[in-house]
């Protein structure tokens, strides 16, 4: 079976069992995306998967052949951090840190999905034509991700300074690392 | 997580053929609560036939009514358009639902077959009449808070946690099936079935049998529904109780026609019936709503955590028809024909 992740391809034999997540970390030694609860409450997991944001602990690999995935590593090339990553560190956006991969990988297709126009449960108009990324909005579409340290406050603030930025300036570029954006465009 | 055999079904036709009509196997969507109840060895079948290859369309009809294919994706079916504009009880349902990656993953028809959230139900280390049938329910005399008031048994007080499928329960949606016999349709609130003496017996669906589509009648006062929903934090929760809701109130304010249901609170989706019966005719007072909520709620029945959920749901139901009221009286006071729901948050 072959695995895309990060733009690369990778033939693997695997047990039908085995999680996306445990594809990552067990079989390909990507220990960037962290198992937190591997039951889909914590978001600790998050990857890209052509560009969407998933829970890799409750995905089994199988299901994901051929699809292009994004982790953590893939979001820039080393040595450069994306600069989401920057403004965590600039915002205090973690403490012990388990959590942050997954808040990275998903606040960058949450920002994309808002750009998109899709609504969140505290959309005012669901009819409309685009969506503003107020601080409520952000802190419902990230609530899939929780942070045990309540570094939320560095969390949004980084977001914000960020991603909400960057939907709000004019014709300003996507957030998705190349990998995913190919894959996107060839859609 | 028991070993099983994975297959990708082509088409529907394919998928029915690779089921064989048996029980040990199961349909696999976005996985996000089979996957889960097989690590936990909660489920184990000897066989998963990946489904989410079938019909992911979205598809609006001039008639006002829609067909989603079984495998569309809870986040495409709330972000369309159309559903949207049709049927906004079913696009805030969904997405006060779960997380925005669960809802990324999971899809139509595996929404509808996802299983209680019960506690007990996940730890075998505890009696599950649904889990282990005939061993006894622990959550009658355990930490109940999430269970049931409407429709529960002395075997099983378990509830169905979905969001979408209140709304769907309230919109009369009617999903279709296939099997290896042909195919059905069944209205969704004749699918899941309230727990009796058989609580592990869940569905009116036979082995085998595939979900293809859900189909949403048209319903032109759906344009103004909404979705209510009260659970123990802000986002990312199961409802305590959950309202779906839609008015019809004529130009001398009596109620028309009216659809309401209820999650939260039952086995299944909770359709209001008693409560849409005392509605229809009847002034569009507050009167009426209280009256109503009373009618549905006459035979709740709390347990030692969870009758506070008899009381809330009262609330959230009147409030719910108030808004939905105000709504439309404030519309014709501006002189407006149409407007968006503004509710469900």
């Amino acid at each position: 079976m072959r695995f895309i992740i990060n733009g690369r391809g990778h033939d693997l034999s695997i047990d039908p069992r085995t999680s996306l997540l445990d594809l990552l970390r067990e079989h390909l030694r990507l220990t960037g995306t962290k198992k937190g609860c591997d039951q889909g409450a914590c978001g600790a997991c998050t990857v890209l998967v052509d560009g969407v944001r998933i829970n890799s602990c409750l995905a089994l690999a199988v299901q994901y052949e051929g699809r292009a995935i994004t982790t953590v590593e893939g979001l820039s090339a080393e040595p450069e951090l994306h600069p989401l990553q920057r403004a965590f560190v600039e915002h205090d956006g973690f403490q012990c840190g388990y959590c942050t991969s997954g808040q990275l990988c998903s606040a960058i297709a949450m920002a994309d999905e808002a750009k998109r126009g899709i609504p969140s449960a505290l959309t005012e108009d669901l009819c409309a034509e685009s969506i503003s990324l107020t601080h409520d909005e952000l802190r419902e579409r990230m609530s899939g991700n929780l942070c045990r340290c309540g570094a939320y406050n560095g969390i949004v603030d980084a977001i914000e300074a960020t991603l909400v930025a960057q939907n709000a300036g004019a014709g300003a570029g996507g957030h998705l690392p190349a990998a995913a954006m190919a894959e996107e465009s060839a859609r | 997580m028991m070993q099983f055999e994975y297959s990708r079904a082509s088409d529907v036709a394919d998928a029915v053929r690779l089921a064989g009509g048996q029980a040990e196997t199961r349909f696999l969507g976005g996985g996000t609560n089979l996957v889960d109840l097989m690590r936990e060895t909660i489920e184990n079948p000897r066989s998963l036939v990946d489904v989410t290859g079938l019909s992911q369309d979205i598809v609006a009809r001039a008639d006002g009514s829609m067909l989603l294919g079984a495998a569309a994706k809870n986040t495409a079916v709330a972000a369309d358009r159309d559903v949207r504009a049709r049927f906004p009880m079913l696009a805030r349902a969904i997405l006060n639902g779960a997380s925005g990656q669960i809802r990324n993953m999971a899809t139509m028809a595996g929404n509808i077959m996802q299983r209680t959230r019960c506690y007990y139900f996940y730890d075998d280390a505890t009696r599950c009449n649904k889990r282990n049938p005939g061993t006894g329910c622990d959550a009658l005399e355990g930490f109940n808070r999430i269970h049931a008031i409407l429709g529960a048994s002395p075997a099983c007080v378990a509830t169905h946690p979905s969001d979408m499928c209140v709304a769907l329960a309230a919109l009369d949606a009617v999903v279709h099936l296939e099997s290896a016999n042909g195919s059905r349709a069944l209205n969704i609130n004749e699918l899941h079935r309230l727990p009796g003496n058989t609580p592990h017996i869940e569905t009116a669906l036979t082995p085998g049998e595939l979900i293809t589509a859900i189909e949403i009648p048209a319903c032109s006062f759906a344009t103004r529904s909404i979705y209510r929903k009260v659970r123990d934090r802000a986002s990312y929760a199961f409802a305590l109780v959950s309202v779906a809701a839609a008015i019809d109130v004529g130009d001398d304010d009596s109620i028309r026609d009216v659809r309401l249901a209820l999650g939260g609170v039952a086995h299944k989706p909770w359709r209001a019936s008693k409560a849409e019966a005392a509605l229809r005719g009847a002034p569009a007072t507050e009167a009426s709503f209280v009256a109503a909520a009373d009618a549905e709620l006459r035979d709740a029945r709390g347990l030692h955590h969870n009758a506070f959920k008899i009381e809330l749901a009262r609330r959230v139901i009147v409030d719910a028809l108030q808004e939905l009221h105000n709504a439309k009286a404030s519309r014709s006071a501006n002189g407006q024909s149409n407007g968006n729901s503004r509710g469900g948050t």
